[in-house]
């Protein structure tokens, strides 16, 4: 209580004091408050008073007020008002000092009352004769823009912006690079940063004389550039290469991005680039002598610039040992670029230090260290005897950990060198005991398995293991019982006892599917064929290589594109972080072929460029009638010049939403139009798909098909409406009977009374009846989520089919799926769980609330860039009016904003709400008579959407989570990086759908069994087919490695 | 840009914050708090620690952590770097940058942090405009005041002054005396292993100045071996085209204190050290250990070794050390096990039977507790005036735009850049 007065008591002291007569006391009281302020106090009740004091004219107690102001305005906007005038004044004072001032602290009140006021001071400020201001006033457009986007668009701030890029002063030219980048990064899809020869020569010029920070901006603009040729390319970086002797490490690196990205344009056998490659090493290595926090930043863009051109740091090893007290986040990153630069020369030195390194005191270091001397060992053949022997000394010291570490790296050791080493596995059996982290444990056992044949007691080592079955890892569950089958076949006689042990306990004891389903594969292979068990348990595995570490290329060349950024510090795509922003994706600039003389230099780019046409055809999926559009766009541009590329890159990226709705669109159109007409059961389309399709056809297919059958069947006409005519798609076989042990589900989506509903039919197709159903979603990316709990009469007897509806709420967590509309579910019943895929018609996400003012909507048409549009015809639409058109597309929630007849056309101007909030802009543009509705569709989103593969049958992670794989009836299996929703390759070989596809332990190769009933086993670097197998009777769901 | 700053102590209160957008709820600090309770060491904090909107860059000196939030993608070492000026500048204005000193400025700080980033955009860093603007406190002022009354900061005259076009150098610079001082620092940064190899080394330079000249002078200054200087980072005042075509250094300085050049040399051949250290560490089962120190001046220097000392953190088991120097004195802290022992001065020329310093002795070690796994590592610092170990010197410092003859001064001085020079045993 006494501390509440006191506060009080303290504030109405400083009140008082602020309505002081003197101006010294008022003074010092504004500095309290200040001080309050800066300590995070409340001190906002004095606002009326502090105000007050604004009107002295003393440059000090100004500068205070605004300081207050700036902080407390947005709490008290009325108030902040009364200071408005004040500020008008100030801003036609003869000290450029004041005017400055006058519009920064402007800028910086967030409150739209004075916004407005700031728009006739801030132009004029834009051409004040002082640089000062001018510079001032450049950062105030930023702020401007950041509070109201529209008011800077509306007075023409961004072209006073784009003229100071020409300014005489280089201070107002940089600070106005800095507001741009800053207010394109905001919305990209403005454009209005567009850089060009005449504007990158004044940036070059300006970056000679402006403060450090702006040329930080200058730089970061100029790697947005795509020069016109290599003179150009080589131009700029004449000019840039000065810059990496700036003392200021931002500059520094942001000199190397640009210079890096350029290297690409530029001849790589010239003397140029070599003498670039000697000048880009010292300032990197001088970033290493500086503060901590630079170093490791410097560090992590080390790491991409030596993964791409090694050349730059080879001489460089030694910067990179490791000091004992530097920070840990600086020695973990040194020890990853040693081993980047480790090659036969140095390995001596590198190993030395490695050994040096793991006898230190931090745990994690150690580790580090001791798993860098196995990396080495497999990247420097002529090493790895001695890495292996260095290894055996750190086992003998005992330290636990690093004996852990070591057994582990041992393991790779051997997968890399296999029959080369195996003189030490004594030595490691010695240390079995005090092993007991999973790894190390999985590895050790892996070692015994795999040399069962030379371990005399190898049976009983492990036995040793199975008695403590229950109680391990999964990891190690898995390798045990690899390990003894291993054991088994190279010893059959002694270790039945064994084998069978070991199986009876993973398939009946365990509760792990993946343990179980291993167990029965390998108890049927072993009881059918043993030979063939054999074959493929004791198969030559494939070398692992030192390739495994690195980023993958494409990757790599887009992070090359932003060193010195976040993203380069986190080595991912700038788009997977900084939220809410759709970044343009960059690539580096492609050399063109005509003055390219090294093929091998631009190999993997040029592969790049080819493999976007590929993708192209990949998005087939998602509905045949994109297909043509797509195709139409961006087939005829086999040239690589860099600017045409990028474009194309974006045309493709911007295209897909508007696509997935065209299909639902024209289908609801189509279906509603037949449904009148002709009363034709739609479902005979549907209900002719085999069972075994699950969704086979993506919606986008299926809608195709129901349009033909109404193509052939028009000519009906008086068509009237009933209540609820909203489209339902046909219901689906989401899981089949043979996948789901009996159980079949089938289903479809629909919006009623303004919820989704997921409408399902569950047959229970089995001997015994069902019961416990239960059901869940996955996270999808419109946050899809059950609202109520799965109703079904419980149980469900034998050939017994129950509808059921489940209403979803789009309340949940949300990850992007590919395709888009894919969602992943799973149902259990007392028997598994199964879980399946479908894809959610794109129309139940319309929500009800679409209606766009129709300003609003023309507003947003404009600022949507042509290259968001996409255009549609639908062929099939004869005896629809256009007000029954109408009311048919509100029902499904496509709301008509405005209505006009141009050129003789009806116009209808439309929009769609998804419930994510994301507007659909749709222009529909009918001629009478004709029986042609042309479609143009736009949306604000950009994002690309690589396609979808068929159905995807299954979708599988890599042991690390860094790799997606997936499987599907177009008979090909794709490899995905998830983040970056990338495809990576697509192995090809099944002549069937493929069911199932696993990767191996390392990463090496990958395993997938199909429809055809082979096996294929697949290299994952070259995508050949190393062994088929095509022995299986039945179709084979599930293999799993060993 | 830059959102918002936090000030953070070692015991993890905020006790400074300053906001350039939106004022941001301090709670966002509990991630950089997380990460620190995750950190053994307070200097082992990651950089840049991501949150779910927001990035924290931080940086950690003289005991503080400035925290800087951040939105956008923007080049994480601009923030750093920006931070590190902050720092610099608190201790040029108010000599320390700690806790107190801060708290003690309130004002001064708040000031200086809104002169320096407009919407979290830089304005000014330079010193020599910032003191222009906002007058860093000290006594013969504070005891003016008094005096007079009057307690600005502010400098009311500057309001009729209009601003430099070089955004360093302020106009209407005079002196009486004019004088231009240059220091030529060199570090050593080595690792030397057991055996007394040199497994890296390499020189960090500085030139720093201390420039009072009146007016607006032009200085040229050109070194007899400017061949050494191939990996430099010069001031922004330094022209390098200039240095490119001639490799002389030509600039209008800046006001005062600065550091002109910052450069390395890393030559292929090691170079030679000034100091060498025999050493002899071992522990033994029966709970003790011997340590052995010898401390020389290699031949070919032929100056003074200054302010040796030698640091040595030892392994966790070791309780005490009992020791006896030769030279100097030594102390060991038993909490954080580090052993300092303060040489002193060798001579340059000792007399022919003078003895090399040593410490020598027994390590006590905890009983019970297993040996540890390594030698602990020595780390050596010294100082060597008139000379720097690269060999590099001035040749000439010419002056041109004034008539004025100035003085000139040149010193060198080789150190250790701290805890750099390590000694494995």
């Amino acid at each position: 209580m006494s501390e509440l007065e006191g506060k009080k008591g303290e504030i109405y002291e400083l009140k008082a004091e602020l309505n002081s007569d003197k101006r010294e006391r008022k003074k010092e009281a504004l500095k309290k408050v200040i001080a309050s302020m800066t300590v995070g106090k409340d001190v906002s009740q004095l606002f009326p008073d502090v105000i007050n004091c604004m009107q002295i004219d003393n440059l000090e107690l100004k500068k205070l007020v605004y300081l207050y102001l700036m902080n407390y305005a947005k709490t008290q906007p009325e108030m902040a008002i009364l200071a408005v005038n004040t500020f008008a004044k100030d801003c036609n004072d003869p000290n450029p000092l004041i005017r400055a001032l006058a519009v920064r602290t402007m800028g910086c009140i967030r409150v739209d009352k004075i916004t407005e006021h700031l728009c006739e001071p801030l132009r004029k400020c834009l051409k004040d004769e002082d640089p000062y201001v001018r510079k001032t006033a450049a950062v105030c457009v930023a702020k401007l823009f950041d509070i109201n986007q529209q008011l800077v668009f509306d007075q023409g701030f961004l072209d006073m912006l784009k003229d100071l890029l020409s300014d005489s002063n280089p201070m107002v030219v940089a600070n106005a690079v800095a507001a741009l980048s800053e207010i394109s990064e905001q919305s990209p899809q403005t454009k209005i940063f567009d850089l060009n020869g005449p504007t990158i020569n004044k940036l070059l010029t300006a970056l000679n004389e402006c403060s450090e920070w702006g040329q930080v901006f200058i730089l970061d603009a100029i790697s947005n550039y795509s020069p016109k040729d290599d003179k150009d390319a080589q131009s700029i970086c004449e000019r840039v290469t000065p810059r990496l002797a700036h003392a200021n490490s931002a500059v520094v690196l942001s000199s190397v991005k640009v210079l890096m990205k350029f290297l690409e344009l530029l001849d790589q056998q010239s003397e140029f680039i070599q003498n670039l490659y000697r000048k880009l090493s010292p300032p990197l290595v001088t970033l290493l002598s500086a503060e901590p926090e630079i170093q490791y930043v410097a560090l992590r863009n080390i790491n991409l610039i030596v993964q791409k051109r090694s050349d730059i740091l080879k001489n460089e090893m030694k910067v990179f040992f490791v000091k004992y007290n530097d920070p840990i986040y600086v020695k973990l990153e040194k020890l990853d670029i040693m081993i980047r630069l480790t090659n036969a020369t140095n390995i001596a030195q590198v190993l030395a230090e490695l050994k040096e390194y793991a006898t230190e005191v931090d745990v994690d270091f150690v580790r580090k260290s001791v798993r860098a001397i196995g990396r080495c060992a497999i990247k420097v053949e002529q090493a790895a005897e001695r890495c292996v022997s260095t290894l055996i000394d750190l086992i003998q010291t005992k330290v636990n950990y690093v004996v852990q570490e070591a057994i582990v790296v041992i393991k790779d050791i051997f997968r890399k060198y296999p029959n080369k080493y195996e003189s030490i596995i004594a030595t490691l059996c010695e240390n079995l005991d005090s092993l007991d982290e999973p790894e190390a444990r999985a590895s050790m056992i892996w070692i015994v398995g795999e040399y069962a044949e030379r371990i005399d007691n190898a049976d009983e080592l492990l036995e040793g293991f199975l008695d403590g079955f229950k109680d391990e890892n999964t990891q190690v569950q898995l390798q045990l019982l690899t390990g003894i089958v291993k054991l088994f076949l190279k010893k059959p006689t002694e270790t039945q006892e064994l084998v069978t042990r070991v199986l009876t306990l993973v398939t009946q004891e365990t509760d792990n599917p993946d343990l179980r389903d291993r167990g029965y594969i390998y108890w049927r292979l072993l009881s059918t064929d043993p030979k063939a068990a054999k074959e493929v348990v004791l198969a030559e595995k494939p070398l692992i290589s030192e390739e495994t570490d690195l980023l993958e290329p494409t990757l790599l060349d887009e992070l090359i594109c932003h060193i010195g950024s976040l993203a380069s510090v986190y080595h991912k795509p700038p788009n997977t972080f900084v939220e809410g922003r759709f970044i343009m994706k960059k690539n580096l600039p492609l050399r063109s072929k005509s003055y390219g003389e090294q093929e091998n230099n631009t190999g993997h780019t040029t592969m790049q460029t080819n493999q976007q046409p590929q993708q192209v055809v990949i998005s087939s999926n998602v509905g045949s009638l994109i297909d043509d559009f797509d195709i139409l766009g961006s087939m005829p541009m086999p040239s690589s010049n860099p600017m045409d590329t990028y474009e194309q890159s974006q045309n493709r990226t911007t295209s897909v939403v508007p696509n997935l709705l065209d299909d639902e669109l024209s289908s609801i159109l189509g279906l509603d139009s037949n449904l009148g007409g002709n009363q034709t059961p739609m479902m005979n389309t549907n209900t002719s798909l085999p069972i075994n399709n699950r969704q086979t056809t993506s919606t986008g297919n299926e809608l195709d098909d129901l349009f033909g059958d109404f193509n052939l069947q028009t000519g009906g006409s008086g068509i009237s409406f009933s209540g609820n005519n909203v489209f339902v798609p046909p219901k689906e076989v989401w899981l089949s009977a043979a996948k789901g042990k009996g159980l079949e589900v089938s289903g479809t989506f629909a919006r009623r009374s303004n919820q989704i509903v997921m409408e399902m039919d569950f047959t229970n197709k089995a001997l015994q009846p069902m019961n416990d159903l239960a059901l869940q979603i996955n996270r999808n990316s419109f946050g899809l989520t059950p609202a109520q709990p799965l109703q079904v009469t419980s149980p469900l007897f034998p050939n017994q089919t129950v509808p059921t509806q489940l209403i979803l709420n789009t309340t949940g967590p949300i990850m992007r799926m590919d395709p888009l509309t894919n969602l992943q579910v799973a149902i259990k019943n007392n028997i598994d769980i199964f879980y399946f895929n479908c894809i959610v018609p794109i129309h139940v996400y319309f929500a009800q609330d679409g209606e766009m003012d129709k300003m609003t909507f023309v507003q947003t048409w404009q600022e949507i860039p042509e290259g968001n549009e996409v255009k549609h015809q639908l062929q099939n639409l004869s005896n629809l009016s256009i007000d029954d058109l109408q009311n048919k597309l509100r029902l499904n929630n496509i709301h008509t904003i405005t209505r006009t007849t141009i050129e003789q056309k009806e116009m209808l101007y439309q929009t769609i709400k998804l419930t994510n909030g994301i507007f659909i802009l749709v222009e529909l543009r009918i001629t009478p008579g004709n029986r042609t509705i042309s479609f143009s569709l736009k949306t604000k989103l950009e994002r690309k959407f690589p396609a979808a593969q068929g159905a995807i049958r299954c979708v599988r992670y890599n042991i690390d989570g860094n790799y997606c794989l997936t499987s599907g009836s177009d008979r090909t299996i794709k490899l995905w990086k998830p983040d970056s929703s990338l495809a990576i390759k697509t192995y090809t070989g099944h002549s069937q759908e493929v069911l199932d596809v696993h990767s191996s332990f390392d990463n090496s190769r990958l395993c997938s069994g199909g429809v055809d009933k082979r096996v294929l086993y697949i290299d994952v670097m070259t995508g050949k087919i190393v062994k088929k197998y095509q022995a299986h009777a039945g179709i084979k769901d599930f293999y799993i490695f060993n | 840009m830059i959102n918002s700053l936090f000030m953070i102590n070692e015991s993890g209160d905020t006790f400074m914050e300053k906001h350039w957008k939106a004022v941001l709820n301090k709670s966002i600090c509990d991630y950089f708090y997380e990460a620190q309770k995750k950190c053994a060491n307070p200097e082992d904090i990651p950089p840049i620690i991501r949150t779910p909107h927001h990035y924290l860059i931080n940086i950690y000196r003289n005991h503080l952590y400035f925290v800087a939030v951040i939105t956008q993608e923007i080049p994480p070492l601009f923030v750093i770097e920006f931070l590190h000026r902050m720092m610099d500048l608190f201790e040029d204005y108010f000599g320390t940058c700690t806790e107190t000193s801060i708290k003690d400025n309130y004002v001064v700080v708040y000031e200086l942090l809104d002169e320096m980033l407009d919407s979290g955009l830089p304005l000014a860093t330079e010193t020599n405009i910032l003191k222009e603007l906002i007058k860093p406190p000290n006594l013969l002022r504070k005891v003016t005041n008094l005096v007079t009354g009057d307690s600005t900061n502010y400098d009311n005259t500057f309001t009729n002054k209009k601003l430099s076009h070089i955004p360093w150098r302020p106009l209407g610079v005079t002196y009486r005396n004019n004088e231009a001082f240059f220091d030529i620092i060199e570090e050593v940064d080595a690792i030397i292993d057991q055996h007394g190899a040199i497994v890296m080394s390499e020189i960090q330079g500085y030139i720093d100045c201390c420039i009072k000249l009146t007016g607006m002078p032009d200085l040229t200054i050109s070194f007899v071996n400017p061949r050494l200087l191939d990996d430099v980072s010069f001031h922004p005042c330094v022209r390098l085209k200039k240095w490119e075509s001639e490799h002389v250094l030509s600039f209008v300085p800046p006001d005062g204190r600065f550091r002109l050049i910052s450069y390395r040399v890393a030559t292929q051949n090691p170079i030679s050290m000034p100091i060498y250290v025999k050493h002899s560490i071992y522990f033994r089962e029966s709970g003790s250990g011997r340590l052995d120190l010898t401390v020389g001046r290699k031949q070919q220097i032929d100056k003074a070794i200054e302010n040796v000392t030698i640091e040595c953190v030892m392994p966790k088991c070791v309780i005490n050390c009992v020791l006896t120097p030769s030279h100097g004195k030594y102390t060991f802290d038993p909490v954080k096990k580090t052993l300092v022992w303060n040489v002193g001065k060798i001579e340059s020329k000792p007399q022919t039977a003078a003895p090399l310093p040593t410490l020598r002795g027994n390590i006590v070690l905890a009983t019970g507790q297993p040996l540890p796994e390594s030698n602990p590592i020595l780390t050596v610092n010294f100082k060597i005036n008139q000379i720097v170990i690269s060999g590099l010197r001035l040749q000439h410092v010419e002056i041109h735009g004034e008539d004025y003859k100035p003085f000139k001064g040149v010193k060198y001085i080789t150190t250790v850049k701290n805890g750099r020079f390590q000694i494995r045993t």
